[in-house]
């Protein structure tokens, strides 16, 4: 076993980005057309990730033009130019494929803070833990309001894109 | 032909030249000694004995260190007989830099017990229905024969039994990989077998 994990090194990336499930990462794609070689931007939700190795691979999802879409791309992948994390998740599971029964705003994925009173607040005690409390779900209301357009110049983006090249990739769903 | 013996140390996956993920197969193959030749005149045929793997001097008894000084090798736990088409003699190595990447090769090797199967398992037969009145008729082979005439079950009708560990050649695999100073040859798709199954690699004559 250890002789074929040393096999596999050397076709594995030295450096991969950290992210989890429930992040919303950018998936810096090649794509080769004749010739040339060009890269393609697929930027979604990360639902999963599976495999050790050679092996590891992750699924992106998003939803374009009223559609989910669906990638897997293996992690290690010499296809796979970059990933970029934009936004870190706050999930409860590993694999987020309870997503792709959701539309709309149940579909949303609450943003991953790094709270500095909410550990302040664990250091100290009582009274002040419920201030850090009320002050982090303040915080999480005006996030939100904040992603909602986020969304909405997002979802033009990806329209724009949509129409530069047509993907023909795409694993459509029901 | 080129012919090497090895051990098959499982599966992954790796990356080609363009991206793509390729399944491979890997074998630790050689360094194999020449102990021994077969010859036309004393044998009746032309071929090399070749020795593969370790073990352990305890476990090597008088005969054996016997047949091994003959040759002046070290004693090793497998031998086997490969076709002598390369000119070698006793005392030569064979090593997996005999393959290239790129190039084509047969494995052979004894494939996966799999114990007492049934038909639909061992044969492919498609089984009964489950609804029209059946029961425990799912699984089963139906008819293996006529009636009075001829009163017996033909010779090698297909029935339940065991399965596997049958001597397996799969054709025409690609060399993904040589890694020479490992003695590791990595081979595109399955080879017959569990991990550290002896296998045989020789270069493929029929090529598609």
């Amino acid at each position: 076993m250890k002789r074929i994990a040393q096999i596999e090194k050397g076709f594995m990336k030295e450096k991969v980005p950290a992210f989890k499930p429930g992040d919303t990462v950018k998936v810096h794609v090649k794509i080769r057309e004749g010739d040339k070689e060009r890269i393609q931007v697929f930027q979604g939700t990360v639902i999963s990730r599976r495999g050790s190795g050679t092996n590891e691979t992750f699924t992106v999802r998003k939803i374009s033009s009223g559609i989910g879409v669906e990638r897997v791309f293996a992690l290690h992948s010499p296809t796979v130019d970059k990933i970029q994390r934009t936004r870190q998740g706050k999930v409860r599971r590993a694999k987020l494929y309870y997503l792709r029964g959701l539309t709309g705003k149940s579909a949303r994925i609450e943003e991953k803070l790094e709270d500095k009173t909410l550990n302040g607040a664990k250091a100290e005690k009582g009274t002040k833990k419920a201030k850090g409390k009320k002050a982090k779900a303040k915080a999480k209301v005006e996030e939100t309001k904040v992603e909602e357009k986020a969304a909405e110049v997002k979802a033009e983006e990806t329209k724009a894109e949509e129409q530069a090249e047509p993907n023909t990739e795409k694993k459509t769903e029901e | 032909m080129k012919e090497i013996i090895g051990k098959k140390l499982g599966m992954t996956r790796v990356f080609g030249d363009d991206g793509q993920a390729i399944p491979v197969s890997v074998i630790e193959a050689g360094p194999c000694v020449v102990v021994a030749k077969r010859t036309a005149e004393k044998d009746g045929y032309e071929a090399l004995q070749v020795s593969y793997g370790e073990k352990r001097k305890k476990l090597i008894n008088k005969p054996e260190t016997g047949h091994f000084e003959k040759g002046g090798v070290e004693p090793v736990r497998y031998l086997r007989e490969i076709s002598n088409n390369d000119e070698l003699n006793v005392g030569d190595q064979i090593k997996v830099d005999i393959f290239k990447k790129g190039e084509k090769v047969d494995v052979t090797g004894v494939s996966k017990g799999l114990g007492f199967q049934g038909v639909m398992r061992r044969h492919g037969f498609s089984g009964a229905q489950k609804t029209h009145g059946q029961s425990d008729r799912m699984r089963a082979p139906g008819s293996i024969g006529q009636s009075s005439y001829p009163s017996r079950v033909f010779k090698g009708m297909r029935m339940a039994g065991k399965m596997g560990k049958d001597r397996v050649t799969v054709l025409n695999l690609e060399v993904v990989q040589v890694i020479e100073d490992q003695n590791l040859i990595l081979v595109r798709g399955a080879v017959p077998g569990k991990k550290g199954t002896l296998l045989s690699i020789r270069k493929t004559n029929r090529q598609w």
